[in-house]
């Protein structure tokens, strides 16, 4: 009897730890070890655009006294923090149109709207944003006909929100949508029950109730716009260097692929320091 | 009646030889092609710059791209000797090649000299001491490329003009320190734009600082040609016909105008890659592209068009191509691509001699921050 028992508890161990297996060997394979590899790299040096083998710190002490290091750094976090707020903001009322008001069928159709557009490649919607932003595009040339000449939106901060925003906003507004579902209904009747007229309901009982959604929205919006390449590169045309141009700037001129990896490492460690304090922040209690 | 039932047996052989019989055309090509591989920049082994050849010799080049210098002689140190059977590099790596034993030496017999202008018999980096390695193939001017609708020729005689107010926001730069701080060199007054002293350089940053607020912005290869069509950017210091070329032959109303201060010069070329097996037919490759049908086609290879050294493949532009020739500066008389060199307006772009690469590189990005 008790032989039966003890192989049935190391069977079910051996199931649960097959099914949590995946789980370690990824993060090993494809976080750990990589992080260690950069690790590694950013002490090696650079011979005749050769990379060699060392134990130097001159690619840190190099990268953290550099100026232009922390002018991308402090440009980078502000326009990610500028993008993460806009696509929440943005975001809010559509996830709250299609918690609250629409129908199941409905909704189910609007949200897989929302996912369309991770069917298309990033780079290609961004190359159009091009067409429809330029001198000689759409809205410029709608704006002219109406008398107002603006210039280029190109190459602008605006352009760059534009760009951040069309990468961030689906999957803000779906993470955002998914917390408003699960929502328990019951808090908003008993609110109205109790006298709350609908904008203390929003403020007072919807929004701290899904907290969580918004700040993970945000926290992913954060994530995607700090690493973003493609938009700081084709909407802003490169004139707004954040770390992500850096690294390529590091790279292209010199094969500097040790300081490259001092740029890396602190942008995840800035986006782990991120991600910790905004999801500590999401699940604490009020 | 006769037995039609198809074995298993029956149908394994009849769908081998099937197989076999459509195989067969390409196990044929495959056995008798010989396989070269070629180390180059984008556009050279693509079917209108080697096909010629590779039916000539029977002969397949495969290539690998690489996007700047530095990158190539990556590639080349983490690759064993006899990779790369040709290297197609800018002649301001072609002395790193040397330096780093990556290229085999070359006889200059071998190669037609006598058909190039003698400013390319005895080209500069191509040589260590008496020994040859490398042979060129194309060059180009980088000056001032503009939209003729918005900014003239005879406007852009000067690097000056950069800094109008009329052009605010409407200069873009190619996103490399090298081409870009070099033109900007030259207007500071450098004779010699890559050698210049510890204090030419801080005027040189200075410079290029106070041209920022005209800049709309940093672009790559793809980015430029769109900016320039669009009309987003009228003028881009450090380009030339090799973005201008290509624009043109899709419509667009643009040149490039050496100013009165210089132009730099880039040049391509080809080595023969250290511990080459194919080192034989590499050689027969660059004679070919050296040859005049070779150069005239080079110059107008579909990735862009270039100026070329030899002598017949100009008179074959002028007569062929006048209009692609007269952009270029392949025409006769004062003021074509060679003139332009023996009045020493063109310098050839160098690595920087009196700093590191790495100071250039630091400024640029510090530049695109500021």
């Amino acid at each position: 009897m008790t032989t039966s028992i003890s192989t049935r508890r190391l069977s079910r161990l051996a199931y649960s730890g097959l099914w949590s297996l995946p789980l370690p060997l990824w993060l090993a394979g494809f976080f750990l070890g990589p992080m260690i590899l950069l690790i590694w790299l950013s002490f090696w040096d650079v011979r005749n655009f050769l990379l060699t083998p060392d134990f130097q710190l001159e690619n840190w002490q190099k990268m953290l006294s550099a100026n232009y290091f922390w002018a991308a750094y402090l440009r980078t976090t502000l326009i990610a923090i500028s993008a993460a707020i806009l696509a929440s903001l943005v975001a809010l009322p559509c996830a709250l149109a299609i918690s609250f008001f629409l129908g199941l069928k409905a909704r189910m159709v609007v949200l897989g709207l929302f996912v369309v557009p991770f069917f298309t490649s990033y780079l290609v919607r961004i190359y159009s944003w091009q067409i429809y932003l330029t001198e000689n595009g759409i809205i410029m040339k709608t704006l002219a006909a109406v008398g107002i000449d603006s210039g280029s939106l190109l190459n602008t901060p605006l352009a760059l929100m534009v760009g951040l925003v069309t990468l961030t906003l689906p999957l803000v507004i779906v993470i955002q949508s998914i917390s408003m579902l699960s929502l328990d209904k019951t808090l908003i009747d008993a609110a109205y029950n109790l006298g709350c007229g609908p904008r203390r309901v929003l403020f007072a009982t919807v929004l701290p109730a899904v907290r969580p959604g918004i700040v993970l929205g945000a926290l992913f919006a954060f994530i995607f716009s700090f690493g973003d390449f493609v938009t700081a590169t084709y909407l802003g045309g490169g004139k707004f260097t954040t770390l992500s141009i850096l690294i390529a700037d590091t790279v292209k001129s010199g094969q500097q692929w040790p300081r490259a990896a001092v740029v890396s490492l602190v942008m995840i460690a800035t986006l782990l320091v991120s991600a910790l304090g905004a999801i500590s922040y999401a699940y604490r209690r009020a | 009646m006769a037995n039609t039932t198809l074995t298993r047996r029956a149908l394994l052989k009849s769908g081998a030889i099937a197989a076999g019989t459509l195989a067969m055309p390409s196990i044929v090509r495959a056995q008798t092609a010989t396989e070269m591989t070629m180390l180059a920049w984008y556009g050279q082994a693509e079917p209108d710059a080697v096909a010629e050849f590779e039916e000539l010799h029977n002969v397949k080049i495969t290539p690998k791209y690489y996007v700047g210098g530095e990158q190539m002689l990556a590639l080349l140190a983490q690759s064993p000797p006899g990779t790369y059977d040709l290297i197609h590099a800018d002649a301001e790596y072609v002395q790193q090649l040397v330096f780093a034993k990556f290229v085999e030496e070359l006889d200059p017999n071998d190669y037609a000299f006598d058909d190039f202008f003698p400013e390319f018999h005895r080209f500069p980096g191509h040589w260590s001491g008496d020994q040859l390695y490398a042979v060129i193939s194309r060059f180009g001017f980088l000056g001032i490329s503009h939209n003729l609708d918005a900014v003239s020729v005879k406007e852009a005689m000067s690097y000056d003009m950069l800094w109008d107010e009329k052009h605010k926001d409407k200069v873009g730069h190619f996103d490399w320190h090298l081409p870009n701080l070099g033109v900007l060199s030259l207007k500071e007054g450098n004779s010699q734009p890559f050698n210049i002293s510890e204090a030419a350089w801080g005027q040189l940053m200075n410079g290029t600082l106070s041209l920022k607020p005209q800049v709309r912005g940093f672009y790559d290869y793809g980015g430029v040609l769109s900016s320039l069509k669009s009309g987003e950017v009228t003028v881009m210091p450090g380009i030339g016909e090799w973005i201008t070329g290509v624009l043109r032959r899709d419509g667009a109303n643009v040149t490039t105008t050496i100013p009165e201060q210089g132009g730099i010069q880039f040049t391509e070329s080809f080595s023969i890659g250290r511990g080459s097996q194919r080192a034989d037919l590499a050689k027969k490759f660059i004679q070919h592209v050296s040859s005049p049908k070779g150069q005239f086609n080079l110059a107008n290879l579909n990735v862009f068009p270039a100026i070329v050294p030899s002598k017949p493949a100009w008179e074959q532009m002028i007569s062929e191509r006048p209009e692609d020739a007269r952009h270029l500066g392949m025409f006769k008389g004062e003021g074509n691509a060679i003139d332009l060199i023996r009045k020493e307006r063109i310098h050839i772009r160098e690595l920087p001699v009196q700093q590191e690469l790495e100071d250039w590189n630091d400024f640029w990005s510090a530049y695109k921050s500021a």
